[in-house]
């Protein structure tokens, strides 16, 4: 039976998709039990432990009894929008998991078992469109209405206050997220993340996070807050102050919600790694950087991240909101416009100098 | 992108722009809000964006996409200093309906 | 064939949303419309072969300009039941603004109907061209002084919104 080439795009489009979200949403649950176990030994203390053998059983009963807990939804709520927050939520935070490469270029050995896959070189990566990063930050601009719909819908004006002050914060910072990017873009010549993956191969000062740490630096001050995560949570840390807006949820939609979370954060390191620590290129030009080993070094170095987003969360104390946005708007931004007109000029004078030299 | 095959895409596309475009038009016209004339306006002018987007298609050449472009930051321009203009009305009148602020009228 | 069907489907997902924003009498309603109907427009723009400006559009319209609309209306507090009993006017501007679209509606129509589709020549929309022609001479000077716009808008909106000069 020979399948044909728009079936054979079409099963490898399904399988990889099955493949990447079934990948993500069972990360999500074990991030959920590295977090807590990680949090608790940098406190001092044990976290779960009872559910299986060091409390790795602890995601799934957690699963379990949000399955069963009862949905709650105020009467004063407005419906539509109370429904509607998680799903936006959670499709935003997908979306932006298309256009990412999971890992490096794999050639498929002579041994697989359908006959038109053996020998062929293929990579992880949902959709490669041409404008990627682009595509990211405008998922990521949609993101915020989650937060709107989420404050607004509980009618209740803490609430909505909290939903407007954490929606402030996500755009703000996605401003400078935003601007971090263009001195990578500059320097590889392309949205699309695999080429800025391929522009830092070779040793690893050419990864860059040696050759634009600012762009760095912007860029993971404004992916945590981005996320949310602690320094800059003051949209769940309200949830111990006042209302945040997430309060008047219960049961599958806070899952929800919570998983849309994780899965921001494991993009935004996924990002990181593609983007500033140099993908799935070791540092050294003599290892390889496709096949397996491509992969370990690509998954060492999320890891790595994902690590640092929940050792931050352990150790810095929350920002206020005024210096949050006081921050965002007078540090990052000016920042990130200052290195972009320093990386222009250098790719200006570097271009020239090519050509200068080509004569 | 992959260029479209079906041959009346171009067509359809300017037909969608001018349905879009009529609609604001009557949301002008009929709504009361001020906020919800305003998005009318957006409306129409995403209407024209597309009219543009169509026939730089059919042309093939960018100038129509260079001008969706100008037309998008002036409609952002024009959105925020509308907005000003409704929250500076609202404190004055406390309302934000089109009817109540006649006081130049006759 | 698939691109025919993606093309249809949100173009009336367009025409919907645009009837729930002029039709819906809460604002906010109208304005989560609005953002449906902005998204839809973009995947149209991506459909004909321009990711550039797809992507801008969301980035610009339905993530920032929205967003903007969405804070006033909720500052502002506005009432669910905003809209009184008539649209403004009375009958008689309802019946001519219904008018006057139809006429124009006919008229475009008309014209349309009556071209033949031709094919479309090949057509590179990539970021690489479009900066090329942005840049270029020709649009370089409105590039700038849209830059001098925004700043006149940031301004004027500060200023225009604040509680005491």
């Amino acid at each position: 039976m020979t399948v044909s080439p728009a079936a054979q795009e079409l099963i490898l489009a399904v399988v990889e998709v099955a493949l990447v979200v079934g990948v993500l949403l069972g990360l999500f649950s074990v991030m959920t039990w590295v977090e807590r176990r990680t949090l608790a030994f940098m406190q001092f203390r044990l976290g779960p432990n009872r559910t299986g053998p060091w409390g790795v059983l602890q995601p799934i009963a957690d699963g379990i009894k949000l399955f069963f807990k009862e949905e709650v939804m105020p009467a004063a709520a407005d419906r539509w929008a109370f429904l509607a927050a998680p799903v936006v939520a959670v499709t935003t935070a997908l979306l932006a998991v298309a256009v990412l490469p999971y890992g490096p270029p794999f050639t498929l050995p002579r041994w697989v078992w359908p006959g038109w896959l053996q020998g062929r070189t293929l990579q992880i990566q949902i959709a490669s469109i041409d404008v990627g990063l682009l595509f990211i930050f405008a998922v990521t601009a949609l993101g915020v209405y989650a937060v709107v719909l989420a404050g607004w819908a509980a009618n209740s004006k803490y609430s909505l206050l909290g939903g407007m002050r954490s929606s402030a914060q996500m755009f703000s910072y996605e401003l400078a997220l935003g601007l971090s990017w263009v001195g990578v873009i500059m320097v590889a010549g392309s949205f699309q993340i695999a080429d800025i993956v391929g522009s830092q191969a070779g040793w690893f000062w050419h990864w860059n996070l040696i050759r634009q740490p600012p762009a760095f630096l912007v860029y993971f001050i404004a992916a945590t807050a981005e996320v949310a995560r602690i320094p800059f949570d003051l949209p769940e840390g309200e949830t111990e102050l006042v209302a945040g807006f997430h309060t008047e949820y219960s049961s599958m939609r806070f899952a929800l919600l919570q998983m849309a979370e994780y899965i921001n954060m494991i993009t935004v390191s996924v990002l990181c790694t593609n983007l500033f620590l140099g993908g799935w290129n070791p540092g050294l030009p003599f290892l390889p950087a496709t096949g397996i080993l491509g992969f370990v070094w690509w998954g060492t170095k999320v890891s790595l991240l994902l690590f640092v987003f929940i050792w931050l969360r352990g150790t810095l104390p929350r920002f206020r909101y005024d210096q949050l946005m006081g921050f965002g708007w007078k540090v990052l931004i000016p920042v990130a416009t200052a290195w972009i007109l320093v990386t222009a000029t250098a790719v200006a004078v570097h271009v020239r100098h090519l050509q200068v030299a080509s004569r | 992108m992959p260029a479209m095959s079906h041959p009346a895409f171009v067509h359809h596309a300017v037909l969608l722009s001018l349905v879009l475009f009529a609609l604001g038009t009557l949301g002008v016209f009929l709504r009361r809000n001020v906020i919800t004339v305003l998005m009318c306006i957006e409306l129409m002018l995403n209407g024209v964006n597309l009219a543009f987007a169509a026939f730089s298609r059919a042309a093939g050449t960018l100038d129509g996409q260079v001008l969706v472009f100008f037309v998008l930051v002036v409609a952002a321009a024009e959105a925020a200093v509308g907005l000003g203009i409704v929250i500076a009305l609202h404190r004055h009148r406390d309302t934000l309906d089109l009817d109540a602020f006649h006081l130049m009228k006759g | 064939m698939m691109d025919a069907v993606l093309f249809y489907l949100f173009a009336a997902l367009a025409v919907g949303s645009a009837l729930v924003v002029i039709g819906q009498k809460n604002p906010m309603y109208s304005a989560f419309a609005l953002i449906v109907t902005l998204c839809s427009v973009s995947v149209i723009f991506a459909l004909l072969g321009s990711p550039f400006i797809a992507v801008l559009q969301v980035i610009v319209y339905a993530g920032a300009i929205m967003v903007l609309f969405l804070f006033v209306l909720m500052l502002l507090n506005v009432r669910r039941e905003e809209e009184g009993a008539r649209p403004q006017g009375g009958r008689v501007l309802q019946v001519v603004a219904l008018a006057l679209v139809a006429l124009l509606g006919a008229q475009a129509a008309v014209v349309l109907l009556q071209v033949e589709p031709g094919p479309a020549p090949s057509f590179d929309a990539s970021t690489r061209a479009m900066a090329a022609v942005l840049f270029s001479p020709r649009y370089l000077y409105v590039f700038e002084a849209t830059s001098i716009l925004i700043l006149a808008a940031l301004v004027g909106a500060v200023v225009l919104a604040k509680k005491e000069l």
